[in-house]
């Protein structure tokens, strides 16, 4: 089970990003004014598990108006997850509806998937030391109900249901968008089980560039790096050990 | 003439920039690390008596006993305060055991926190079993396993930051091995030159200058690798603290040099040489904070 967040209809309400924290009981963020346009959560964190962007931009073919895109973000629950790869506690563990949830009785705050997370959203509570994200509502899950973020979104922004079903009514969704004004640059991201983290769970019709709504162009984890770099530490390692040996001028 | 200027000007000027934005509000992408003090440190701590337990059981091959028992019990000293630094580090130092409740072997902090649990076990035995005067095999065999641990524990750091998404560490995560190799190599050279015995000063000065010339060689290709994200070693604090540990990592491999005649010299020289290996982790730990804070390294390293 995954989330397709179509920008396109988002109207920028953050009843997703309310209707997650009364859900969840996610602390509340010190209140504070960016002037970033009207987005005052910044980014997603261990306190902000839906974030809504709002992005500002003058076209160039157009001098008159301003665009305005608005984006609903969330954990990806990538299918390679670099957080649940690099956790050592194992407290990070893929559930029954393939989502991505941390067990907060598990945890120990270590803070490695917090530098490990190639969008940068899971983080480590400060006063609590123990690592949250986005859970996609596992205990809603549990009893047969949507996520409070999809129940919650008035346009349909947010949709939840199985990935592939999703996958099929974002592909049409797309065609549809680029034949519009403003669609020329939609394009889905995470939809492709190819790219660098074998998809998300929770994937997006962005009507721009993703690094303009904050989002990493190619995100990126393999588990083959692991083994290379193992391949590269353990020919280090020799060095050191021949080092020594020669700097003790040892022989057999 | 003013006046003729400002009349030239759009009647309204557009409160958004009309170029393509590159981030969203320059804020960043990846996050920077959590950890606090304690992890630098044990990334010295750790490579430093990782390589002191390997000199251990080298130095009993080859006879030098003095030697081998003031590397492995610098080396403990090591293995003791290194947990401790983790430990105090966690966000729930309470639940440190549940570092062992898994082996993940896709993790390097799992298998790195399963090494370090071995390394400090076998050293502590080695030390118990030389002082209750058990039979020198049982010593030898305790210091034959710290000294097999000793070097993954010297490097799985560099694995553990490569294995992440900051792109700088990221980037360089071939090379990053071998510059901790060189650096935990010239730190337990700097380590016996300050306070070992006699009979290995000439050893260990050796170290100090192989370990120096590798790490130095390393990281050079590494910032050559890294091209552009090489950056955070160059300017701001990770720029600082890098310059500074080439500094005191040359000047401690000359001094050490000097030193052949000098015990003072020498014991400066090795100061110098630890203080740099300390210096050089410092540098890669807050060189991540700066490529994570600017959101342009992520993009332009994902964009070619």
């Amino acid at each position: 089970m995954g989330f397709f967040t179509d920008s396109s209809v988002c109207i920028g309400c953050k009843a997703c990003e309310v209707a997650c924290k009364e859900w969840n009981e996610v602390p509340d963020l010190k209140p504070a004014w960016s002037g970033n346009s009207y987005d005052n959560t910044l980014r997603l964190g261990a306190n902000s598990w839906r974030h809504v962007a709002f992005v500002e931009r003058v076209r160039q073919d157009d001098a008159a108006g301003v665009r305005w895109l608005m984006s609903s973000d969330v954990c990806k629950h990538c299918t390679r997850a670099a957080c649940l790869e690099v956790c050592p506690t194992g407290a990070i563990f893929r559930s029954e509806f393939g989502t991505v949830v941390v067990q907060d009785d598990v945890c120990n705050g270590c803070g490695y998937c917090v530098v490990a997370c190639p969008f940068g959203v899971i983080e480590r509570r400060e006063d609590d030391g123990r690592a949250f994200k986005c859970t996609l509502c596992y205990d809603r899950l549990k009893v047969g109900e949507q996520p409070a973020c999809a129940k919650a979104c008035p346009t349909a922004s947010i949709q939840f249901g199985p990935v592939e079903e999703l996958r099929e009514a974002a592909q049409a969704r797309l065609e549809q968008v680029r034949g519009q004004p403003g669609g020329e640059e939609a394009r889905l991201y995470g939809a492709d089980e190819g790219d660098g983290v074998g998809g998300f769970g929770a994937f997006f019709l962005l009507l721009d560039r993703p690094e303009v709504y904050g989002l990493p162009p190619r995100p990126e984890y393999r588990r083959r790096d692991v083994v290379t770099m193992w391949g590269a530490a353990s020919v280090a390692a020799w060095l050191l050990v021949g080092g020594l040996a020669g700097a003790l001028r040892w022989r057999r | 003439m003013a006046a003729v200027e400002r009349r030239e000007e759009p009647a309204e000027r557009p409160l958004v920039p009309r170029e393509r934005p590159r981030s969203y509000y320059g804020l960043p992408i990846v996050r920077r690390p959590a950890w606090t003090w304690e992890v630098p440190l044990y990334f010295f701590t750790g490579g430093t008596a990782g390589a002191l337990a390997a000199v251990s059981i080298l130095a009993r091959w080859s006879g030098q006993h003095r030697m081998g028992r003031s590397a492995r019990r610098m080396a403990l000293a090591g293995a003791l305060v290194s947990p401790a630094l983790l430990i105090s580090d966690l966000g729930r130092p309470a639940r440190f055991l549940n570092m062992l409740r898994v082996l993940r072997p896709t993790s390097p902090m799992s298998l790195g926190s399963w090494t370090l649990a071995g390394f400090g076990t076998a050293l502590g035995m080695a030390e118990a079993a030389d002082l209750a005067g058990l039979p020198v095999a049982v010593t030898g065999t305790m210091e034959g396993a710290a000294g097999i641990l000793g070097p993954i524990l010297a490097n799985y750091t560099a694995v553990l930051l490569g294995d992440t998404a900051n792109p700088t560490w990221r980037g360089g995560r071939h090379l990053l091995p071998f510059v901790f190799s060189g650096s935990s190599l010239a730190a337990a050279g700097g380590a016996l030159c300050l306070a070992g015995p006699g009979e290995g000063r000439a050893a260990s000065r050796r170290m100090v200058v192989v370990g120096t010339a590798l790490e130095q060689a390393a990281f050079l290709a590494m910032e050559s690798q890294l091209g552009p994200l090489a950056e955070p070693y160059r300017t701001g604090r990770g720029g600082r603290l890098a310059q500074a540990h080439r500094r005191a990592s040359w000047a401690g491999a000359l001094l050490v040099l000097a030193g052949r005649r000098s015990p003072l010299l020498q014991r400066l020289g090795g100061a110098l040489a630890l203080g740099s290996s300390a210096l050089l982790r410092q540098a890669v730990y807050r060189a991540g904070f700066q490529a994570a804070d600017d959101p342009a390294y992520l993009v332009e390293s994902q964009e070619s």
